[in-house]
C-alpha cells in the first residue's frame, strides 16, 4: 500500500509552533509512506492540486493530511482525493492545529508530538476500508407540531411549495397566543385581523391535514422516514356532522363551572365550547370534567338542540399514524405563573407582588384580553375586581426574567416592547389616566422598536422609572407599589388602581417530554436546542427535525415567522432529492458473534438499535440479535464501546483501526 | 500561548468579598433592595448605591455613609434580591471594614449607639434597654432627646427597670473576648 502524507502550515497557525518541514521529512521514513511533503496552505487550490498530482503520479492508495480539524476541511481533502481516484474514506485527517499547535508553545515538543500524531494516522489509514455513502429514501411530507403563528407559517410555506403537511395542535383551535393579543407592536395593527385569514387559509388548504385537539404520542424512524403516532382527543362531537352553528354552546346550562383559558381565566365558559368565536375549526369541544352528563348522565340539552345529531358522548380518543420525512417543532411558550408557589415547587413565585391574591394584579396576557375588543370587557379598560376604570396603572417588567433567585436567568426579550404597547393602548383610551413602567433596562432592538418605546414616553406621556418594585400591598382598593428610582436615588411609592406584571416567557411545561418523544435535545429551561447557535439555528441536532418560534427561545412574532419560513425551507431542502445521502460511518452488528444482551440498545442515544430474529430455513427462531438501523445511527460509537462480545463495529473506526493507531504511539 | 500575570492589589471590594463570600459584581442595580428597605428614608445613601460605590471603587464615600449603620439587618433585601446577593451580610462587612480602616462615619453617634448596645450584651448576655439608653445618652450628651416617649414605653412594658440576666453569662463574655482580638 502506498501512502501520501501532506503537512499543512495553515499559514502560521500550525507553522508557528510545529516545524512542518521537519514533520514531513520524518514521515518520509514511516513504513508504507511513498511521499511526504509540506505546504503553506494545503486547502488552497494549488495545495489540493498538489495532492491530486501526487496521488496520480505516485499511484497512491491512501493519504494522510496533517492540517486543521476535520470539521473544517475533511470534505475538501476527500473531494480532492475522489477527483484523483481514491475512495474518500481512505483519507485520514490529523488535527495538527487544534490538537497540537494551538495548545502548545514549545516548538521542539510540539514538533515531536506532530510526528507521533501523523504516525498514528498512517497506521490507521493502512487498515481503512473503502466505504460507500448510504442512500435512504425520503417521504415528502412534513409534520408541524403546534398551530400558533410559527406553525401556521411553516405549514403554509411547505404546503404552498406543493408538499403535504400534517399540522397537529394540542388545543381545540389553531391560532396560539397570537390570537389572544389585542394589538401588535410596533405598528399597533390588530392581531386577529392579520392572523385569522391565515388560520382560514390553513383550514382550506388542500395540502394541509389539520389535526386539532391532538397530540404527538410517538415518533419512530429517522430523517426522511418518520412514522408518527398522533392521539386525536375525543371532542365528543362528530366533526363531520357539526356545522359550527353554536346552538349547543348557547343552550348549555353549565355556565360558570369552568374558567375560559382563552380569556386567561378572566371569564367563564360553558361545558361545551369553542375557545373563541373565530376558532379554526369552528367545532366545539365538550369538557368532560364539568359536563353534567359525565357526572350523572342526566343533562342532554345539547343533544336535543343539535339539529345534526353531532353530539356523541361515547366518542373515544383515536390514534392516527402518519408517515412524514421532516418534522417542524413549533410548540411555542407559556407565561410564568408567578403566584405564591407551594414549598416543594421548583418555582418560587413572587409572594411580594400578590399575583393570585390581588384581583387587579394581572399578567401580560390577561391585560391583552382586557385591552382586546373581543375580550371580556370588550376593549374597555375595566379592572377585574370591581369593573371600574383604572386611573393609575403600574407596569412592572422583568418579573421572573433576569431573576436567578425566583425565576430564570434569561431575558424574555419581548416584555419591553409589549409593556410599552400596553401603556400606550391604555393612554390612548383613558386620556386622564397615568401609566408608570418600572424597568431595569429597555431592550428594544428591532426595526422601529426603540422609536416605539420613545413614542410611548414622548408622545403618550408614559412615565418610565428605572428600578425593581419590592412589594405591593392593598389598602382600600388601592395597590401600594413600593419602588426605588435608581436614577434619581429616591424611593417612590405609587398608589395604583391596577398592576400589570410582564412575567417571563417559559417553555411549555411538557416541552421536555415532547423533546424526548421526538428525540431532540433541550436546555435546562425546556427550550429546544439548535444544532449550532450561529450557523445552524433552525436545525435540531437530530436530522430532519427543525425548530420554529418560541419553543427554541423567547421570540416575538416577526422572529417566529422568519424562523418558521426558514424551517419550511430546510424541510424543502430535504425534499429536493428523492434519496438522501449520508456518511457510511455507522455501526454494524456481527450476527454470528452477537449474544443478544441488548446492552447496545439500552445505551444508544438515538434509538437506532432494533431487535432482529435469526431463523432457520423452516422459520424456527434460533436467537434474537441486535440490528443497527443505518438511517438512525449517528456513528457515535457508544454501542461499540459497550458491547461485551465486541460484536458491534463502527465503520471507519473499527477496533483494528483504533488499536493500530494506539499501538503506533 | 501567552499568559497574563496580574499584579492584583487587594482592594476593599476584595476584602468585602473575603468576608461575605460573594462578589459585588453580582449586583445589577435594579434597586429592589432600596425599594423595600424599611429604614431607607433615614439613610443618606440608598442601599443599592452603597453597593454601586463599592463596585466603582469609591470606597471612602461608601464607608463614611450612615446606611450600613442604619441597616437593621431585617433581611428583606436579601430575600427579595433577584441575584441572590445577600445585602444584609454585605452591610455587616461594610461596617466591619469601616471600623478596621478607622473611617469617620458621617454621624458619629451611630457608632456610640452600636457600642452601647454591645456593652449591654457583654454585661448581661441580652439587651438591657434602660442601660443602653443611659450609656448612649451619657456618652453623646443628648440627655433630653426622646424623653417624651419614655412614659409610654414604660407603660407598655418595653422598658424594664432591672436587667434580665441569662443563665450562662460567662460564655457570652468568652465570645466577646475571642472576637475582640481580631
Amino acid at each position: 500500500m502506498k501512502i501520501g502524507v501532506f503537512i499543512c502550515h495553515c499559514g502560521e497557525n500550525i507553522g508557528r509552533t510545529v516545524d512542518c518541514p521537519r514533520v514531513a521529512k520524518a514521515c518520509e521514513w514511516l513504513p508504507g509512506v511513498e511521499v511526504s511533503i509540506d505546504y503553506k496552505y494545503m486547502c488552497s487550490d494549488p495545495g489540493q492540486n498538489m495532492i491530486k498530482k501526487e496521488i496520480i503520479d505516485k499511484k497512491l492508495d491512501a493519504i494522510v493530511v496533517g492540517s486543521c480539524s476535520p470539521h473544517m476541511h475533511e470534505k475538501t481533502f476527500r473531494k480532492a482525493a475522489v477527483a484523483a481516484g481514491i475512495n474518500p474514506f481512505l483519507v485520514e485527517i490529523t488535527n495538527l492545529r487544534e490538537h497540537c499547535s494551538w495548545v502548545h508553545d514549545d516548538i521542539e515538543a510540539a514538533t515531536e508530538k506532530a510526528i507521533e500524531m501523523v504516525r498514528m494516522s498512517v497506521e490507521k489509514v493502512k487498515r481503512d476500508q473503502p466505504l460507500t455513502t448510504i442512500e435512504v429514501p425520503v417521504t415528502k411530507r412534513t409534520l408541524v407540531i403546534g398551530g400558533g403563528i410559527a406553525g401556521i407559517q411553516a405549514a403554509l410555506d411547505v404546503a404552498n411549495a406543493g408538499y403535504e403537511v400534517v399540522l397537529v395542535e394540542k388545543e381545540p383551535s389553531i391560532g396560539g397566543h397570537m390570537s389572544q393579543l389585542s394589538e401588535t407592536f410596533p405598528t399597533l395593527d390588530c392581531s386577529q385581523c392579520i392572523l385569522t385569514p391565515r388560520m382560514v387559509e390553513v383550514y382550506q388548504h388542500p395540502k394541509i391535514k389539520l389535526m386539532t385537539f391532538s397530540e404527538v404520542e410517538k415518533v419512530d424512524g429517522f430523517i426522511g422516514n418518520f412514522t408518527v403516532t398522533i392521539r386525536n382527543k375525543a371532542r365528543h362531537i362528530d366533526e363531520d356532522k357539526c356545522t359550527g352553528c353554536g346552538l349547543c354552546i348557547t343552550k348549555c346550562p353549565i355556565r360558570k363551572k369552568a374558567y375560559n383559558s382563552f380569556e386567561e381565566n378572566l371569564a367563564h365558559r360553558p361545558a361545551v365550547y369553542v375557545p373563541f368565536p373565530q376558532a379554526v375549526p369552528n367545532i366545539p369541544v365538550i369538557d368532560e370534567t364539568v359536563c353534567t352528563h359525565y357526572k350523572n348522565g342526566k343533562c342532554g340539552i345539547c343533544v336535543t338542540v343539535c339539529g345534526r345529531e353531532a353530539i356523541n358522548f361515547d366518542q373515544q380518543d383515536k390514534l392516527v399514524t402518519e408517515e412524514v420525512g421532516a418534522i417542524i417543532m413549533a410548540t411555542g411558550y407559556k407565561l410564568y405563573n408567578i403566584d405564591k408557589k407551594p414549598d416543594d415547587s421548583i418555582y418560587k413565585g413572587y409572594g411580594e407582588y400578590g399575583y393570585g391574591k390581588y384581583k387587579d394584579v394581572v399578567d401580560g396576557l390577561q391585560f391583552e384580553r382586557i385591552a382586546s375588543a373581543s375580550g371580556p370587557t370588550e376593549g374597555e379598560f375595566k379592572r377585574p375586581s370591581d369593573g371600574k376604570e383604572p386611573k393609575k396603572i403600574v407596569f412592572i417588567q422583568c418579573v421572573g426574567s433576569r431573576d436567578e433567585s425566583k425565576g430564570f436567568s434569561y431575558c424574555s426579550k419581548i416584555c419591553c416592547m409589549y409593556t410599552a404597547k400596553h401603556a400606550m393602548l391604555y393612554k390612548h383610551k383613558v386620556h386622564d389616566g397615568e401609566a408608570y413602567v418600572f424597568y431595569m433596562d429597555i431592550r428594544s432592538g428591532g426595526k422601529m422598536y426603540d422609536e416605539f418605546v420613545r413614542r410611548a414616553i414622548e408622545e403618550d406621556g408614559v412615565k418610565y422609572i428605572r428600578g425593581r418594585v419590592s412589594k405591593i400591598t392593598e389598602e382600600d382598593g388601592k395597590y401600594i407599589v413600593k419602588g426605588e428610582d435608581t436614577l434619581a436615588g429616591m424611593p417612590i411609592t405609587i398608589e395604583a388602581d391596577m398592576v400589570v406584571l410582564a412575567t417571563a416567557m417559559i417553555a411549555q411545561p411538557d416541552a421536555s417530554t415532547l423533546a424526548q418523544t421526538v428525540g431532540i435535545p433541550y436546555d435546562k429551561h425546556g427550550f429546544f436546542n439548535e444544532a449550532h447557535p450561529k450557523l445552524r439555528p433552525i436545525e435540531s441536532t437530530t436530522g430532519g427535525v427543525f425548530l420554529a418560534g418560541a419553543c427554541q427561545s423567547p421570540k416575538d412574532i416577526p422572529e417566529s415567522v422568519a424562523m418558521a419560513s426558514a424551517a419550511a425551507a430546510k424541510a424543502m431542502v430535504l425534499f429536493g432529492s428523492d434519496k438522501l445521502e449520508r456518511e457510511p460511518v455507522v455501526a454494524k452488528v456481527s450476527a454470528d458473534l452477537c449474544a443478544g444482551c441488548f446492552l447496545c440498545k439500552k445505551v444508544c442515544p438515538y434509538g437506532a438499535v432494533e431487535v432482529r430474529e435469526v431463523k432457520t430455513r423452516d422459520g424456527v427462531v434460533i436467537k434474537e440479535i441486535a440490528y443497527v438501523n443505518e438511517g438512525l445511527c449517528q456513528g457515535c460509537g457508544t454501542c461499540t464501546a459497550s458491547c461485551p462480545s465486541k460484536s458491534v463495529e463502527l465503520a471507519g473506526f473499527n477496533n483494528e483501526e483504533i488499536f493500530a493507531q494506539i499501538a503506533a504511539l | 500561548m501567552s499568559s497574563h500575570t496580574h499584579n492584583h492589589v487587594h482592594t476593599i471590594a476584595d476584602d468585602i468579598k473575603d468576608k461575605t463570600f460573594q462578589d459585588v459584581s453580582l449586583c445589577y442595580q435594579c434597586g429592589k433592595c432600596s425599594a423595600g428597605c424599611p429604614v431607607r428614608y433615614y439613610m443618606d445613601v440608598a442601599p443599592n448605591k452603597v453597593v454601586r460605590l463599592i463596585q466603582l471603587g469609591f470606597y471612602e464615600e461608601a464607608l463614611k455613609s450612615t446606611t450600613p449603620w442604619l441597616c437593621a439587618g431585617c433581611m428583606t433585601c436579601s430575600s427579595r434580591c433577584p441575584q441572590e446577593f445577600d445585602l444584609a451580610k454585605f452591610m455587616d462587612a461594610v461596617r466591619e471594614t469601616a471600623i478596621e480602616k478607622g473611617v469617620k462615619v458621617k454621624d458619629k453617634d451611630i457608632i456610640t449607639f452600636h457600642k452601647a448596645f454591645l456593652n449591654q450584651i457583654k454585661s448581661f448576655g441580652r439587651a438591657y434597654e434602660v442601660g443602653l439608653v443611659a450609656e448612649y445618652k451619657l456618652k453623646t450628651m443628648h440627655l433630653f432627646d426622646d424623653v417624651d416617649s419614655s412614659p409610654g414605653m414604660l407603660l407598655k412594658g418595653k422598658l424594664k427597670v432591672l436587667p434580665h440576666n441569662i443563665k450562662d453569662k460567662e460564655s457570652v463574655k468568652k465570645i466577646f473576648k475571642k472576637t475582640a482580638k481580631k
